[in-house]
């Protein structure tokens, strides 16, 4: 593997992604927006405070993690697939000096820069719209990168080992959905089952979004475990997008 | 010293014997075309030899390189046009060229005034800035011929290099090919037209069920067994079929 080799297939979708971001990152930051809307000002004349935090300010953090994760996630399900399949975009690369851990890498390393983006300019909005209390909120912007990488991982994962692109499904309605709606982002998990908060602690959007709460609210301390939890984690996964991949392209 | 050898290479796909032990060697500026029903085997052998996929047994070299050792160096010198349209749609025919350098290292200041050369000589300069879906069939594949030169390679890859072209496209197709090759260019290439191979390849090798039949100049293979280059081929092969 070579990052510079790696950094020519980043390179490739960066390129294309700046013919096409007018469009995409118009949609990618509206979503966000309605849901601070919807959710921040319409439930939260309901709901009015959690844990003391009015309820927008309570979501606000959440949802740096969530644009940031779908970001990600977007770029190595469908992103991936059709670059792999449809385009054949791969067949041309590897080809080309660039062998398939480099190519592998930098779909990887493209995946966690989108995650670091769109995250990024959620900071800002939400900054904007005053529901930061912290500037310790710059620091989630490296751990957005570390996040963005375990988002890309688990997806280029399923990426290398479903039959077609209908399966996607199955990846979005019975991982990102519930993971999504079971991470804290929008209701603390103390008074559901404690089971929910035991699978929560399994998924890395859970601890993305204590750690954006704790830096938005400047509490750092909170934050050591889910940090250490983030990086243990994208260490244990290196290995199996590479492999996956291997065994999907060339074997 | 050859550009190519291949010795005893064998390539399987599970249980399927896709390419079944065959040697061939292939020396400097010469055009070498595999010839052989769909599913002998040619396809396996180009993606071997591009080291896309390495061979189950055998060895395997590439400019005296083993193409599992050496992937990259070995790629870094040669130039692969593939059977299918890879082109990136997402951009347009110029960027196509300069993001492929890209992944030979080519600084822009290097690969666009080679990117308007090739364009050039595959006459889409007036296409440059057009985006790849408003392409002819013909148009895309002199763009993959332009695309695979970007790296001057030394050997040329050609996977059915003119399948789905009209008579006009392909004759196009030729003179360039002839062109390379008078320019020291070593050419690879498959094809299922008899006329391709006999207009451009100095020696042909016939496959058939992952095997190599004969190799040999057309000429001689039409002296042999009577006949032009398609009724050679047709006797040779089909031994599948048949059974």
């Amino acid at each position: 593997m070579q990052c510079k080799r790696a950094f020519r297939v980043w390179q490739r979708n960066f390129t294309v992604y700046t013919k096409l971001y007018k469009s995409s990152l118009a949609l990618n930051f509206v979503e966000p927006v309605l849901y601070l809307a919807a959710l921040g000002l319409g439930l939260g004349a309901f709901v009015r405070e959690i844990n003391g935090v009015p309820y927008i300010q309570f979501i606000a953090p959440g949802i740096i993690a969530s644009s940031s994760m779908f970001a990600a996630i977007y770029e190595c399900t469908y992103g991936t697939y059709v670059r792999m399949k449809y385009q054949k975009t791969f067949d041309a690369i590897l080809a080309t000096p660039v062998n398939l851990d480099d190519l592998v890498l930098g779909e990887l390393l493209w995946g966690a820069t989108k995650s670091l983006l769109y995250g990024s300019i959620i900071i800002l909005v939400i900054s904007l719209f005053g529901l930061i209390k912290s500037p310790l909120i710059l620091l989630v912007i490296p751990v957005l990168v570390v996040s963005g990488l375990i988002f890309s991982q688990i997806s280029v994962i399923f990426t290398a080992i479903i039959p077609g692109i209908d399966s996607y499904n199955y990846f979005y309605t019975l991982f990102m959905t519930p993971m999504f709606l079971f991470s804290g982002i929008f209701f603390p998990l103390d008074n559901l089952p404690p089971l929910v908060t035991k699978i929560a602690f399994f998924t890395p959007l859970y601890h993305l979004v204590n750690i954006c709460r704790g830096l938005a609210s400047g509490n750092m301390a909170l934050c050591t475990w889910d940090t250490v939890w983030l990086l243990a984690v994208v260490l244990m996964l290196f290995p199996y997008p590479f492999r996956l991949m291997r065994k999907r392209i060339i074997e | 010293m050859h550009v190519i050898s291949a010795t005893h290479l064998t390539k399987y796909y599970n249980s399927l014997r896709a390419v079944d032990g065959i040697d061939f060697t292939i020396g400097r500026a010469e055009c070498f075309g595999f010839l052989g029903p769909n599913g002998a085997g040619k396809t396996t052998v180009m993606r071997i030899l591009y080291c896309f996929i390495p061979p189950s047994s055998g060895d395997v070299r590439v400019f005296d390189m083993d193409v599992k050792t050496n992937p990259s160096a070995i790629k870094a010198r040669i130039g692969v046009m593939p059977q299918e349209d890879n082109l990136d749609p997402d951009l347009s025919v110029l960027e196509n060229l300069i993001v492929y350098a890209r992944y030979f290292d080519i600084p822009k200041r290097q690969s666009a005034p080679l990117a308007w050369e090739l364009l050039d000589f595959v006459e889409l300069r007036e296409k440059a800035g057009v985006r790849i879906s408003n392409l002819s069939g013909g148009m895309k594949r002199r763009l993959i011929l332009a695309r695979s030169l970007i790296n001057k390679p030394e050997l040329l890859i050609l996977d059915e290099p003119t399948t789905g072209l009209d008579p006009h496209s392909r004759r196009n197709v030729w003179e360039k090919l002839r062109y390379l090759k008078a320019r020291n260019t070593t050419l690879l290439l498959t094809t299922h037209y008899m006329e391709e191979a006999e207009a451009l390849c100095d020696r042909v090798a016939i496959m058939d069920s992952g095997r190599i039949v004969v190799i040999d100049t057309p000429a001689s293979l039409m002296k042999e067994h009577g006949g032009n280059l398609e009724e050679v081929y047709l006797k040779l092969t089909g031994r599948a079929l048949r059974e």
